[in-house]
């Protein structure tokens, strides 16, 4: 179907693309990689009087790390991109796994993980990662920045704590602590091109006797934003990591998810899946832990 | 509304057009310039019939608008093998290698999902000369084929993969 119309929009500068986005409040979207939003103005889910692409931005698509900072992915840094970033298989090798996990080729190379994040989809295959990994969203109204930790940027499905006048630029993902290891795992009913019908990231950092020391769970697609396993982390804390540690940390992440039923599994399903996937994320995550 | 002017450049040659801003690059390519060895399938890019290049990366054209391509490569299908397409005599022309295996492996059958599937190899064989078959799998996972059961497009891609 054809898209409705509008007026398009291409600033060269991230305080120009501000001072349009303040203008034109209620009125405008913006569009990254554009995959989810030209599907959006397609079906007429949406219907602004402006489309502004970031893409002339210049260095919007930066991937950099430094001890001090960790990650840096920018805005328009592409699900490609991060997916075969020497950057970040090397610093943070889950969120790649998760990238890869995301839609298909064409819109890997079409999509970005912050458009992923920004849409808010409970399901977002590139969210409970950098739930789980503690990420940053850095938000800039043109003259001013703020950090927003990721634990407060979903509100609710598709709505993000970013302001109307906010443009999300990078994400920032904190260098990751001695014996400490990440998962991410999904399943869906298909095996690609699926948004997720549960996933689930987690990072697990060990003590010196290979205890839980700290840990961080995030649940996707079991309710209306990427919720925390705050149940099963407080369990573990402390604890040794064993097959039946484990398998009770994923029993008590099943209990916080309050998924619903739909086309992609029923909730009964998706609770099991929980408990499944929570408890595989935390022994890879554990097992990787041990040696980093 | 206004119609923007734009150039592209598509399979080596520029195109100077007027677009609506809201066109997206497949309306472009088949109604504007009538080719329409690119496909439309879904249009939400989960089909893949609608794959071109654009700088060598494999996209959907119907999440593509037409003004944000400007002074990007462009290659469609109608680019893989541009003599074959200007002789219209079959025992004529050359074919890109992936078309030819996708010819002699039997990957065709329909052929609505030809086009899409082979600009898919093609950005696979670009980045991934020997492809498993998982990777060939991985590869097409962004392509439907409601004919061939896929079996005889693997084995096409497998059959270029040696060739090139």
């Amino acid at each position: 179907m054809s898209l409705p119309q509008f007026t398009f929009l291409m600033p060269t500068s991230l305080s120009e693309a501000c001072s349009l986005l303040e203008e034109h409040q209620g009125k405008i979207k913006i569009k990254a990689g554009g995959t989810d939003m030209i599907v959006r103005l397609s079906h007429r889910a949406v219907k602004p009087d402006f489309l502004m692409a970031l893409k002339k931005i210049p260095d919007l698509n930066q991937i950099s790390y430094s001890p001090e900072a960790g990650l840096n992915i920018g805005a328009l840094a592409l699900l490609r991109e991060v997916e075969i970033s020497p950057i970040v298989l090397e610093q943070a090798p889950m969120l790649a796994r998760a990238a890869r996990a995301t839609a298909t080729v064409q819109i890997r190379n079409m999509g970005t993980v912050m458009g992923n994040v920004c849409n808010a989809s409970p399901s977002a295959d590139n969210i409970p990662t950098l739930v789980a990994m503690n990420a940053v969203i850095v938000a800039s109204s043109g003259d001013q920045e703020r950090e927003i930790p990721i634990d407060e940027f979903f509100l609710g499905p598709g709505r993000s704590a970013l302001q109307a006048n906010e443009i999300a630029t990078a994400i920032k993902v904190p260098k990751v602590a001695a014996k400490t290891g990440v998962s991410y795992q999904k399943i869906s009913p298909r095996s690609k091109v699926d948004i997720a019908a549960v996933n689930i990231g987690a990072m697990i950092t060990l003590d010196k006797a290979n205890k839980c020391e700290a840990v961080r769970i995030s649940m996707g697609a079991v309710g209306p934003t990427p919720l925390r396993a705050k149940q099963a982390e407080k369990y573990l804390l402390g604890k040794e990591i064993t097959d039946e540690t484990l398998a009770e940390a994923g029993r008590l992440a099943a209990e916080d998810a309050s998924p619903i039923t739909d086309v992609r599994a029923n909730r009964e399903y998706r609770k099991l899946m929980v408990e499944v996937l929570t408890t595989r994320a935390l022994k890879e995550a554990s097992s990787l832990a041990v040696n980093y | 509304m206004k119609k923007e002017l734009i150039t592209l450049n598509i399979n080596g040659d520029d195109y100077e057009i007027a677009v609506y801003p809201w066109r997206t690059l497949n309306e472009v390519l088949r109604d504007q310039l009538h080719l329409t060895g690119t496909k439309l399938g879904c249009g939400t890019g989960d089909c893949g019939a609608c794959t071109v290049h654009i700088d060598d990366q494999s996209v959907s054209s119907c999440l593509t608008l037409a003004v944000e391509v400007e002074g990007h490569k462009i290659t469609t299908i109608e680019g893989l093998a541009p003599q074959a397409v200007a002789n219209s005599e079959l025992e004529n022309c050359e074919l890109n290698p992936i078309q030819e295996s996708f010819v002699n492996k039997g990957a065709i059958q329909c052929g609505f999902c030809t086009p899409g599937m082979i600009m898919s190899s093609k950005f696979l064989l670009d980045h991934t000369p020997n492809p498993s078959e998982a990777e060939i799998r991985a590869g097409l996972s962004g392509n439907l084929c409601r004919c061939t059961g896929y079996n005889k497009i693997v084995d096409a891609i497998a059959d270029a993969a040696e060739k090139i």
